[in-house]
Parts: C-alpha cells; structure tokens; sequence
C-alpha cells in the first residue's frame, strides 16, 4: 500500500521517500477470519474479479493473498463517508480494526532500486468497434481469466455475463490495443496475447466440451517461445479450435439474443460475418499514466513505445545507473521472461553493492533443542475453531474431549484462532509447562499454516518435526456442512489418526554441509562470459570452459542486435574483460569428462587442452549454446546467390558483389522451424530477415524484396521494425506449410520461386537475384552433458528447466542453472538477461556459507534393498545412486527433497521417507479404519 | 560491470528497493534477500502477486497461476 514518491542520490547510495496508506487494520493483530468483510454492508465492484463480481469495502484481494490480511478501502467505506458505521471494528475478534491509523511517510536508504513496475491492460473502450461498452457479452482476455477460474464470479462455470447461460460459440479477437498506431498509440506487439487466447480457447473446449465453437481472428499467430508452438498446434489439431487468419472490423451487439455478430475480411479479401454468443478481446499491455509519471519523477528514460528505454546489451539497465528495471515495463513480455529478468536485476544490484553484501541483513539465532530420547509421548492438541469455519459446524469441544481419552495425550485446548499470535505464545508456554514433547493441531491445511506452528513448537525448544496437522476445516466442515454430526465424527477421526502418526514421529536432524564458493560455466559464449563475468564480480570465481579454441561462440556470427547496434564491439570488450579478470580461469578446447557431488559441493573432471583435472565448484551454470541450421532445402548448396542470413550479414557488410548489385531479394522463413520434425518456432528469424530486408533496401532503394512467410513474429518493438519495411515497399507474402514454396536453379544460375499468393489465390512467381534463408536455430548434441550432471533435455536436445514459467534458469537439480540457447533460441539481450539470471540464482546458493540437508527425506534400510533399482528411474531430482559394489541403492540426503515417490515404487518397502515412514502411514490407516 | 559512480563500492548500501510486487517484483526481491541483501518491497496494492494472480491457468503448462 505505497508509492515512491521521490529517489535522490545517486547508483550505490539512494535516499528515497516513499508514501504508505493507511491499511486501518493491525496486521499483528488480523488472523484473515473474514469476520470485518461478513459484517461490511458496502459492496464494491471488485477488482480483482475485472468488475465482474463485488468485494465488501473492508475485504482481502483474494484468498490466497499475501499478506493474508484485511485492508479497509477507504475511498468506498461508510465511516469514512459518512462518520457512522465501523461495523467491521465492532465484529473483529482481535480488535484489529484501527481507523485512527494515518497514512505515513517513509525514508528508505538503499543502495540500488529495482522497477519492476509491470503494466496495465488496454482499455478497449478507448476505441470501441468491437462494442465493449455496448454489450456485457464482449470482455477482456483479462476478464474471461476470471470467468474461468473457479475463484472468480461464477466459480469456473463458463457463462456469459448478460443471462449467465452458456455459450456454444466463443470469438477472440487478437491485437486490442496492440499494432495498431493510428487508434491506440501502441504500434507494438504485446508478446502475450496469442499464447493467452490460445490458452482461453483450449481451457474454454476443457469447460464447455468439445462441440464449443471456439475461433480466434488473428493476422499472425505469434507463439515464439518455449513449447509454445506445439500448444498451438494441439489446440488447432487435437482440439479444434478454429484459427481465422484476418482483422475484424467491426462486432455488432444483436437485439434480443445477447448475441455478437462479428464483421472480418478474410486474408484472400472476403468481407464475412460470424454469429458469436460471446466475443472475447485480446488486449495488449501498455506503460499506464502513473507509471509514466514515476519514471519522470525518477529520470527514466522511456522509448517510444513507453516502456523503460534499455540496450540490448545491457538489458535490464534503465537510464539512470543503479536502477534496474525488469518484467512488463521493460517491454510488454509473458511471466518466464520477466523472471529471468527479474534475476538479472538482482544480478546487476548484487554487483553494484558486492562490496557491501550481508551489512544490512540480520542474523537470526537458533533456539537450543530438547533431547527427548527417553522421554515416553507427551502428546499436545490443539483443536482451532477457526472463528465459525469449524467450530459453526463441528462441535470443537466435543472433539477436544474425545482427544483427551485418546493414548498418550497430556494436554488438550480449544482455540478460537490457533494462528493467532497470542495463540503461539501461549503454545509455547504450554509445551514448558505441561512438558509437551508432540504436537497435534486439528485445523486447517499444513500447505498454509505448517510452518507457522513449526516454528513455534521450535521456539518452544521442540524440534520442528514432532509436529502433525489434522485438517479439519478443508477436509471436514467445509465440504460437510450440512452434515455437522457426521463432520464432529470425521474431525474426531482426523483427530484421532494425526495423535497416532505423531506418536511414531522421532525428532529429525537437519545437518549443514559447507559450500565450494565458486562456479564452474560451461560454454564461452555471450551466456557463459556474462554469466561468470556476473559471479566473478561479486566475489565468485569462475571456472570458464570452451570447447573451442576461443572465446565467443555463436556471437562471433551475429552481426547487429534487433534495434541494428553493432555485435562485435561490445562482444570484444566482453572477452577483454573475462580474460582479464583475475577471478575467472578460462579454459580452451575444453570438455567435462564428469560430474560428481551435488550442490555446494560439485567436483567435476574436465578434459582441456589434453590434460585431465579436477575441478570443485559450489554451482554449475550450463551455457553451450546452440547453431544455425544448415538447410536441406529450397535449393540450398546448388548456387551462390542462396545465402542463411548469418551469411547475408556477412555478405551485405562487405558490400559483396552479388548483393550489391542485385535488384531483387527474397528471404524464406520458417526453414526448418515449425516443421513436423522441429516443431518450434526459432524466435529470432522474422526479425533478423527483416533487419536485413531494410539493410537491403538502405544498400539500394530500389531493389524489390520479398519475404515469404508463415507469420511474422515480431513481437514488443520489433514490429516497429516489421512496419517500417512495409512502408519502405518490402513485400510480404504469407505461405503455409501445405503449400511452400518451390526454389528452382535453372542451368544459367539463375533462381526462380513459385509461391501461392494468397490474395490473388494463384501462383506467383519470382526470379530473385539472391535468396536468404531464414534457417532455424538448433541445439548442440546435448545429451551426454545432460547425463553427466543429471538434468533433462527437450526432445529437440535443449535444456529443460525447472519450471517452465517460475523457475526458467533453475534445474529441478539444485546447484545447476542454465543460459542463453542452450535452453531455447533467442536474441542476445535475452541471452544476456538470462546468463545474469542463472548467475543471480547461482549466488543465492554461494552466498550462503553451509547448506542445510535432511529432514524429511528419503533412507534405504540397505538390508532390504534387492538392488532392482526402480527408485533410481523414478526420483525426480537424481538424489539415488547405484553402489555397483555391493548391489544396493543409496540416497543421498543433500539432493533429497522429501517427495516420497521412491518409498512408494519400492517393492520391498526398503526406503523409509523420515516422517512419513510406512509404519506411521499404517498406523494411521489402522486408525482410520478403525472408526 | 561497474556503472561510473562518486559513490565508492564501500561506501555503498547493502539493502535494495524493488518497487512493484509481481512475479517479476517477488523474483527480484527473493534472489536479492537470498544473497545476502536487505530488500524494501514497495507494492501500491494490499497484496503482492500483481497480474499473474489474476491469471486462471497459464501457457503453455496448463498449471494453475495461484
């Protein structure tokens, strides 16, 4: 509930005032109980939902906020209106309400700042053709999100908002506010609009079934990231979702039915209609008015385009040194980039101020833990009523009762709100009194509310494990509510199951293990220089390998960013500054032989200019790379005027006879991408085709260039690029992978290309001076690094991350990150924003001076073990090892996560996963069964 | 890199702002805690979490946004 108001100083010293409103709630005092909102009578459009549904005026933004807390909105408030109310204060059970809270004033001293300011969505009213303000059945992508979801207004049940029935056929229509200068303002491409109307469509087939019509109006299909192609092509082929290459005109509300008739002109010129029970607009991202005037206050240059002006090669940098910027006010971008940019600017902040890491942080002191090895269960329950959640249909003190007779229970409370903090204190107090020595709280979901009473039962000198949760609101009262008597009984059984497991439950020690600080980077490339050029900054060394025999990699090749600054003079002063850099060893003609240990504690064998060593290192960070495609087709190898555009840069830069004096161009795209046996789009060939048509046309204005295309795809700014070549005459001739084109080299030498033209519906010729090939970027053969340090490839042999949205330069392998087109093709400021990114999560591990292992994990009772290794195929996170030498299978703790799928695959039940061991998971269901 | 500054590194201070609360925002604020800096996470609204929050499922995974 702030804004900046104001940032002085300068990169490494900031002095900033930022403004705070008054939330009119103790967030000490609020257990999130809801009881404020019950009693509100003011209703409110709710943000959160789009304005589809109403929020009280004392409310929490949704269910799963963080900071779980209320906040009373003081604009909407009946105190606040008119002096009489305060409903929610009188109601509160903690008397958290508090409307003599003022707004205040902050001082913050900082040493680097981060904008990670996002952006708003268009708002379609702003040029209503498409009838939004008309009709309540044409919503935002945003709001359909909403209508989706089973916590938004209609609880996933996919209706329409005028009558609330059901519709059987649904439009979207792409770039609402994006590619569009004349009406909007906002000529680029938002990124993500493609992808989330695909995602709508196919969720909406999911809800609805699949004879739910489901079109989406596009010009081109934009869907150049990671897996992203193949979503595509399974909505279109599995799915049926109808994709209609066109720009609608018009939408136009029908009388009566509620219903939309959508006016379009199909690619081939067509003028149709199409009658729609519900339209969804896909609307694009842009910088909102506040953001725009923050960055004045801060003196942040924008582009024009409004998003925080940045350079390719230094991505995340704003105007302004020190501040950072990252996510959707860079440029309009989906959630894995601004992740990865949301690292790197913690990267560039973590260089800014290596000197100064740790001053400001505080030390937290660990309590001293009770040995109680021979001390029989002391069992302590504590059962919530959770205001009325529970206890308005369990009878609590009846459960409460039932727990005192049940075995080893030394002491039991009824709480009206167990997570209070007044709650914690007196739990403690009661374990030392009452000599409690495990803990049982019948409440809500561990997921939540675990750690919370953890660390409590920690504080009380317990260690944290002896700890159960019986879930008896998600699980019971609210799932039976009409069935109290019943729901009394299940709680008493959860209950009754939890004690029992908890019994069993042994303290589990957690145990440090030191940490190598320093890095090992595989790949010498832009990824690899900058990523160990980032930790060697902050105080990391870096061990550099390079299979060749020097510095640089796939950016030796590349000519020019996407805005056409120069690759090489920043590609040299990058290799100036890694070879001189006292913290990074670089080796040449080097390769890892192997990889043992595991995070913090990596020592790898590596190969380098024929001699063998050792290399130990805290993290990995894997940057090998990827190359251009060497096409196969269209005549590829049978002339000299067939170029790839790495090529054509080449050539245009020399100035090369035949480029020089040719009067026609043409460029493929989609060679080898989003092909049947590459099905992916490469990311960076519409824009680099396009880069080298006005090259082209700068070299000689008269020259015709064609460029043959399946979409084009250039997304954020790039389409500034994309109009300007249409406007400087550059042809654009759309193909399908039905119908490609076909290259002929006739005896003289000369090209000629036979293509389908789509608006005249008849082949088109044309004979070509030179010809580019838009060739797709492809993966080294990964897959024995993969092995080596146990982390998976796609099957086109790039990297697989983490997670696919959250974690997109974290491997489910602690300890191993990777960057730049190793994981995916994409341009160099991608590269360069994720190679910091890998190295931001890489110092997040050596900055730590031990890592803390054990716990709840997995533990093979050797004995049993048959050695068929089953558990070894199925862990996740290649924590089991084979000991070839005594037949058996081993964990190893540190890479353990606790999931327990090799406990449950054993055969033999030879793994015990701590905590969940098979004879507490038996018992419990003795005890459940024995209600 | 280094951008040419009168502060001088030691002189510097060891916390951060991240102005917006996202996932881009938490990100920022996650890895600079983890490595040793004090993070001010400045958000306008009453909760973190931002656009994604608001999100039903996301591409290309399906999984769920919350």
């Amino acid at each position: 509930m702030a804004d900046v108001v104001d940032v002085a100083g300068q990169a490494g010293r900031f002095a900033v005032k930022v403004f705070q409103r008054a939330r009119y709630i103790d967030m000490d005092k609020c257990i999130a109980c809801g009881t404020c909102a019950e009693k509100c009578p003011r209703k409110v459009p709710d943000e959160y939902n789009s304005g589809l549904a109403k929020r009280k005026a004392a409310y929490v933004k949704f269910p799963q906020a963080v900071p779980l807390k209320y906040v009373i909105d003081k604009d909407h408030c009946i105190y606040f209106e008119k002096g009489k109310c305060r409903a929610c204060e009188k109601f509160c059970p903690t008397n958290a309400v508090n409307f003599d809270e003022q707004d205040r004033e902050l001082s913050l001293e900082v040493g680097s700042i981060v904008l990670a300011l996002g952006s708003e969505h268009y708002n379609p009213e702003t040029y209503d053709i498409y009838g939004y303000a008309a009709s309540p059945n044409v919503v935002t992508g945003m709001e359909f999100e909403r209508i989706l979801s089973s916590g938004g207004p209609f609880e996933g049940h996919l209706v329409r908002p005028s009558d609330h029935q059901e519709p059987r056929r649904i439009a979207w229509i792409q770039c609402v506010g994006s590619r569009d200068p004349h009406h909007c303002g906002n000529g680029y491409c938002s990124s993500v609009c493609c992808m989330y109307a695909i995602k709508e469509a196919a969720l909406a087939k999911e809800h609805a079934g699949p004879d739910l019509d489901a079109a989406i109006f596009f010009m081109d299909m934009r869907t150049p990231g990671k897996e992203f192609e193949k979503y595509y092509n399974r909505a279109r082929d599995e799915k049926g979702v109808r994709f209609i290459r066109s720009r609608p005109h018009k939408v136009e509300p029908l009388p009566d039915s509620g219903n939309l008739m959508v006016h379009f002109t199909t690619a081939e010129g067509r003028v149709l209609q199409e009658e729609f029970d519900l339209v969804v607009l896909s609307i694009g991202l842009q910088t909102s008015p506040e953001t725009v005037a923050l960055a004045g206050r801060l003196d942040i240059e924008l582009n024009s385009d409004r998003f925080a002006h940045t350079s390719p090669f230094r991505p995340v940098q704003t105007s302004r040194p020190g501040i950072f910027v990252c996510g959707a006010f860079q440029a309009p971008k989906d959630i894995p980039v601004s992740v990865m940019e949301a690292s790197a600017a913690a990267a560039e902040c973590g260089e800014l101020l290596a000197a100064v890491r740790g001053s400001r942080v505080k030390q937290v002191v660990e309590p001293t833990e009770r040995d109680i090895s021979a001390e029989d269960p002391r069992i302590g329950v504590f059962v919530c009523n959770c205001g009325t959640n529970i206890g308005g249909v369990v009878a609590v003190p009846e459960v409460a009762a039932y727990a005192r007779a049940l075995p080893h229970v030394a002491f039991v409370e009824e709480n009206l709100f167990t997570c209070s903090q007044d709650t914690q204190d007196k739990m403690k107090e009661m374990i030392r009194e009452h000599n409690l020595n495990r803990i049982v709280v019948a409440a809500c979901s561990p997921r939540t509310h675990e750690a919370l009473f953890q660390q409590t039962i920690k504080e009380a000198g317990l260690n944290k494990y002896l700890f159960e949760m019986a879930n008896i609101r998600n699980q019971d009262s609210w799932v039976h509510q009409s069935m109290p008597e019943a729901a009394t009984q299940k709680a008493k059984d959860l209950v009754r199951m939890a004690v029992a497991k908890v019994g069993l439950q042994q303290p589990l020690a957690e145990f440090q293990l030191g940490v190598s600080k320093s890095a090992l980077v595989v790949g010498g490339g832009i990824a690899g220089m900058e990523a160990a050029l980032s930790l060697a900054t902050r105080g990391y060394p870096a061990t550099l390998l390079e299979k060749g025999s020097a510095l640089g990699g796939h950016g030796l090749e590349l000519h020019a960013a996407w805005d056409g600054q120069p690759v090489a003079p920043y590609l040299n002063d990058l290799i100036g500054r890694v070879q001189n850099h006292r913290d990074i060893e670089v080796l040449l003609n080097a390769e890892v032989e192997e990889v043992q240990g595991f995070v913090g504690n990596f020592r790898t064998t590596v190969q380098a200019g024929g001699k063998t060593r050792e290399v130990a290192h805290g993290v990995a960070i894997i940057a090998v790379g990827g190359r251009s495609l060497e096409p196969e087709e269209y005549g590829r190898g049978q002339s000299d005027r067939i170029f790839v555009n790495l090529e054509l840069d080449r050539a245009i830069s020399r100035q090369d006879p035949l480029v020089a004096g040719a009067r026609c161009a043409a460029f493929i795209q989609c060679v080898g991408s989003r092909e049947p046996q590459r099905p992916y789009c490469s990311r960076v060939c519409c824009s680099h085709s396009i880069e080298n048509a006005l090259r082209l046309k700068a070299l000689n204005p008269e020259m015709d260039v064609f460029i043959l295309y399946r979409d084009i795809r250039t997304f954020g700014s790039r389409e500034n690029l994309y109009r300007q070549a249409r406007a400087q005459g550059v042809v654009f001739i759309q193909f399908s992978l039905e119908s490609k084109p076909v290259v002929a080299v006739t005896d003289g030498g000369k090209l000629q290309i036979t293509v389908q033209d789509p608006v005249l519906q008849h082949p088109l010729v044309i004979a070509p001076d030179i010809l580019t090939l838009a060739s797709a970027v492809v993966s080294h053969d990964t897959d024995p690094l993969a092995k080596q340090f146990k982390v998976p490839i796609n099957a086109e042999g790039f990297f697989l991350e983490a997670h696919m949205k959250l974690r997109p330069v974290d491997f489910a392998t602690d300890g191993v990150f990777v960057a730049g087109l190793a994981h995916y093709p994409k341009p160099i400021e991608e590269c360069i924003a994720q190679a910091k990114a890998a190295a931001s999560r890489a110092a997040t591990v050596l900055a730590r001076d031990s890592i803390m292992a054990g716990g709840v994990v997995a533990l093979i009772h050797k004995e049993l073990c048959c050695g068929c290794q089953a558990c070894l195929q199925c862990c996740p996170f290649g924590a089991i090892s084979y000991l070839e030498q005594e037949s058996r299978c081993e964990v190893n703790q540190a890479l353990c996560k606790g999931c327990g799928t090799c406990a449950a695959t054993c055969p033999s039940e030879a793994i015990s996963l701590l905590g969940f061991s098979h004879l507490q998971l038996y018992t419990q269901i003795d005890e459940a069964l024995s209600a | 890199m280094i951008d040419k500054t009168t502060v001088s590194p030691k002189d510097a201070i060891g916390s951060v702002m991240v102005v917006g609360g996202g996932i881009a925002g938490v990100q920022a604020a996650l890895d600079l805690a983890d490595s040793g800096y004090f993070v001010h996470l400045v958000e306008k609204t009453s909760a973190i979490g931002g656009a994604m929050s608001a999100l039903d499922k996301t591409f290309p995974t399906d999984d769920c946004a919350m």
